[in-house]
Parts: structure tokens; C-alpha cells; sequence
């Protein structure tokens, strides 16, 4: 039996074994994984600094960081803070703040 | 076509003929010949492969999953130190389900230093999911290799080959080539349901909670078990494009016997030797090879010694404050099931050579006691 875990809003119900792929890669993609509930920094773009290079998309381990109208937008669905796009940027165009605040 | 070959030529022509398409390896003796002769075999153009060298067989052994998670047939071969440097890897490549062939020369564990016979390097890796062969001849490597591929696509478990240091890998034979054409219809190419690709982007190795985990565990222990079958038609079906057949387990002058040796590599064909002369001196004896040990055929073995008086194992390996392994594995086998005395001897670690008259030591001795014994040094200098 072979099912498709797919990549967009419909996952597959899993029930148990049977329902399952032989391994764990195959569960899904990361887009099923909404790892923004992990984070306690959120990190803030400063557009004034921002020169576009895009590094930060290209650092960010989830798909948090998307690409809209030119500029690098974060999803805070699945940011999880991990603060890669902040250390990476060389304009320092990204600050934090505690979550919750 | 017959060649005379080393056994370490056998695994390299058997991957050539599996047609891989990715070698990642790192050298190690006595198992360099195999991949040396692969990247020969690569840089003539006789084979299409990516030949990639790397700086430790744990990266060695993460090539190999990289490049089978993206759907390429993936091959390496390594001995002792290396395998278990690889340890971490090898559990990732069997709950992966990545149908991963390697080749493995048994070399004694250091130190002290020895690149001899011993099968402590793969027995220590028995728990990571992979299935184990333990091949006897030259024709056997090259055969299992082919064998090996057919089976761990269908049943998404890597698969290792382990074989006697020296005894088999340096050691010439004539080993029968099958044609191209025959294996390519054996052996057609991996198409996983699950890959690594860009098209289709799926998480691979994401975290998975206990929830799913447990599960996993349980779908490998299914494909185990389904292994067991799929050996054996895989095998019946190399029977008929070569004549040769290859089954989980290989009994011989067992159907008679009142006790029957067990054992396993290059002691087995030995033995058989042995049993011949013991025969011939009007003892019933048997001997049954044990070629896979995982999944473990513990149905096949209990029909072939179910009859029997006694059985006597040999184990060329120890887990230290116990006893030989193929000799644990076996009694619990019987345990439950058939009530035979085991006496279990340990012998030829660090390649120490186990002779005919060994053989016919050893099974005289089971011959005239009766009561089991776990442990019995053959040949220890006290
Ligand atoms: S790395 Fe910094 S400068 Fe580059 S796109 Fe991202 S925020 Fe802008
Ligand atoms: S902190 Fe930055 S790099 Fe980390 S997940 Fe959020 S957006 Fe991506």
C-alpha cells in the first residue's frame, strides 16, 4: 500500500501502523509541521537596513522565511527562533524581542 | 564467464554487476581491495557510478544514505574499526528503511592489533536493523551481492555481507560471472515509493514523537519477518538464471544425523569436510550452516535439528561474560520449542586457523559427553 503524505492542508489520518510509511522520512513535509509554537525570541525585520540579499531565506531551517513583493517576510506559523537568519544577516537588518512580551 | 578471483574481486565484480550507481567508502584492510578495485572499475567507465572518498567510514556510511534517500543503488565496504566507526550510521541507514548494501571482511576487534578473522566486528552491529549474511566462498560474495540488492529494495532493510578476513578475501577461487543481461532482468532498477527530491519535498529524519515511534519499530520488525520468505524467493529465482541456490540457512548430511554441528563462514565449509570423515568413521554427524542470521530463521532450524540428540555450535566471536553468539541465538531458538543439549565451543578468534582435525576434535568431544556446556575454549594455551 503505498499512501501520499502530501505536502499541502490535507494529511493523512494515521490510525496506526498500516497507515504508515516504512520511515519516518516520509511522514510529510515540513509544511504539516507548524513550529512556530517552539519559539521564545521573535526575531523583527528592519526593512530601512534590509539590502535584499536574501541569506536569511536561504539560512532559515523552516519555511519561515517567504518571499513577498522583494522582500523576506517571516511566517510566525513556523518561525521557531532559532535566531540562524539574525546571526547570518550581514546588514544586522534583524533584532529580537522576548516572546510574550 | 569463470575468472579466478580473490574474494575481495567477488564483492567488487558483484557490484558492478548490481550496476551501483553511488561508492562512498574509506579504506581499511583487509577490505581495501574491494573498493579499490571499484574505483578501477568506475575509472575505466565500466561502471556508471559516483565514486566518492571521504574521511572516516561514518561519513562513508552517511554518503550511502544521502545517496539511497535520493533513490540511487548505494554500496560501501569496510572491516572491523570501520564498521564500528559507522555504528551511529548503520542504525540511521535501517529505521530509514534504505535498501543500503555493504560489504563487510570480518576482522578481529583491536587491540590487541589484528586484521585476522574474527566475526566480533558485525555481530556488534546485530541490533541496527540490518539483515546479516555470512558468506563461505568467493562465488557466494559476488552471488549474495546481487541476492542482497533484490532483497532489501523489496523489503526496505539494509543488508550486510560479512566473510572470513584472509581465509576468503585474499584468497583465490573460481568464481562464475553471471551475463549482464541476466542479472539487469534479476536486478532491475530501485524505483522507491518514498525519495528524496526536490519536485515532491518531503522531511526526512524529522522529529517524531511517541506517537509514531513505537510504530516504526513495529513496520521493521513486519519487514523482518516478511524477509525471511523474500530471501528465499529471491534465492530460488538466482537458482534459475545461475543453478546456484541460496537459502537462510544450509544444512548438510543434517536428514539423518544424530548430532549436527552449527556453524557459520568459512568453518562451515570446513566442516563439512570434516563431517564427510566423520562419516566415513561411521559417526552420524550433520552439519547446518547458518548463512543469515538476521532476520533469524529460527522455523527453517528447528526443522532441520528437531530430531536430533545433540548439537554442538562453533563461534568464531564472544560477547565477552557470556558465551559465542550463533550459540546464544540457538538455544533461545530451541528454548520453549525442542529440548536438545547444546555444547557450544568457541574457536579460530583473531584468525586463528581452524584445521579439519579441529573440527573432528570438537565434535568427537560433543560425541562423548552428554551434558550441555556454554562455553568450551578450543584450543586455548593455558
Ligand atoms: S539577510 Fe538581512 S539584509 Fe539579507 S535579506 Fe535577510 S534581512 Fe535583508
Ligand atoms: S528565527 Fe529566523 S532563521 Fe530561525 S526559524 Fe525564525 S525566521 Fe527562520
Amino acid at each position: 500500500m503505498v499512501i501520499k503524505f502530501q505536502k499541502n492542508d490535507k494529511p493523512v489520518i494515521i490510525t496506526g501502523a498500516k497507515d504508515m510509511p516504512p520511515m519516518g522520512a516520509a511522514l510529510g513535509s515540513m509544511l504539516q509541521n507548524k513550529t512556530g509554537s517552539w519559539r521564545n525570541v521573535r526575531p523583527i525585520i528592519d526593512y530601512d537596513k534590509c539590502i535584499k540579499c536574501f541569506i536569511c531565506w536561504k539560512v532559515c531551517p523552516e519555511p519561515a522565511i517567504k518571499i513577498v513583493d522583494e522582500l523576506p517576510v517571516i511566517d510566525y506559523d513556523y518561525c521557531k527562533g532559532c535566531l540562524m537568519c539574525a546571526e547570518e544577516c550581514p546588514k544586522d537588518a534583524i533584532d529580537f524581542e522576548k516572546e510574550g512580551k | 564467464m569463470k575468472k579466478t578471483m580473490m574474494g575481495n574481486y567477488a564483492a567488487s565484480w558483484g557490484a558492478q554487476l548490481a550496476r551501483v550507481q553511488v561508492i562512498a567508502a574509506y579504506p581499511i584492510t583487509p577490505q581495501t581491495l574491494i573498493v579499490e578495485k571499484l574505483s578501477d572499475i568506475v575509472a575505466d567507465g565500466d561502471l556508471d557510478a559516483k565514486f566518492i572518498k571521504v574521511e572516516s567510514e561514518h561519513s562513508a556510511m552517511a554518503a550511502c544514505i544521502g545517496a539511497s534517500a535520493t533513490g540511487a543503488r548505494a554500496y560501501t565496504a569496510t572491516s572491523a574499526q570501520g564498521l564500528a566507526l559507522m555504528h551511529e550510521m548503520l542504525h540511521w541507514a535501517g529505521l530509514a528503511r534504505l535498501p543500503i548494501v555493504m560489504t563487510n571482511v570480518n576482522r578481529a576487534m583491536a587491540p590487541g592489533w589484528s586484521i585476522w578473522a574474527d566475526q566480533n566486528d558485525s555481530l556488534s552491529q546485530r541490533d541496527t536493523g540490518w539483515m546479516q549474511i555470512y558468506a563461505s566462498s568467493a562465488q557466494e560474495i559476488l552471488d549474495s551481492t546481487l541476492i542482497a540488492y533484490k532483497v532489501s529494495e523489496k523489503v526496505l532493510l539494509p543488508t550486510l555481507i560479512s566473510f572470513d578476513a584472509f581465509f576468503l578475501s585474499h584468497t583465490m577461487e573460481v568464481v562464475d560471472m553471471p551475463d549482464i543481461e541476466l542479472v539487469d532482468k534479476y536486478l532491475p532498477p530501485y524505483k522507491p515509493d518514498y525519495k528524496m527530491d526536490v519536485n515532491d519535498p518531503r522531511s526526512f529524519g524529522a522529529l517524531t514523537d511517541e506517537q509514531y515511534y513505537y510504530e516504526f519499530r513495529y513496520k521493521m520488525q513486519e519487514a523482518m519477518d516478511e524477509a525471511v520468505d523474500i530471501i528465499k524467493e529471491a534465492g530460488k529465482e538466482y537458482e534459475k538464471i545461475t543453478g546456484r541456490l541460496y537459502d537462510l540457512i544450509h544444512p548438510y548430511r543434517c536428514e539423518d544425523a544424530d548430532m549436527i554441528l552449527v556453524t557459520s563462514g568459512t568453518i562451515a565449509d570446513t566442516t563439512n569436510v570434516a563431517v564427510d570423515e566423520l562419516r566415513a568413521e561411521g559417526k552420524k554427524v550433520g552439519n547446518l550452516r547458518i548463512r543469515v542470521i538476521r532476520p533469524y530463521p529460527k522455523k527453517e532450524i528447528l526443522e532441520v535439528v528437531k530430531g536430533v540428540k545433540k548439537l554442538a555450535v562453533i563461534d568464531r566471536n564472544i560477547s565477552p561474560g557470556y558465551s559465542g553468539i550463533f550459540s546464544q541465538e540457538l538455544k533461545s531458538a530451541l528454548y520453549n520449542e525442542v529440548d536438545i543439549p547444546v555444547r557450544s565451543y568457541i574457536a579460530g578468534l583473531g584468525g586463528r586457523d581452524v584445521k579439519i582435525e579441529d573440527i573432528k576434535d570438537m565434535a568427537n568431544d560433543a560425541l562423548k559427553n552428554d551434558a550441555p556446556n556454554d562455553l568450551i575454549w578450543k584450543g586455548v594455551k593455558l
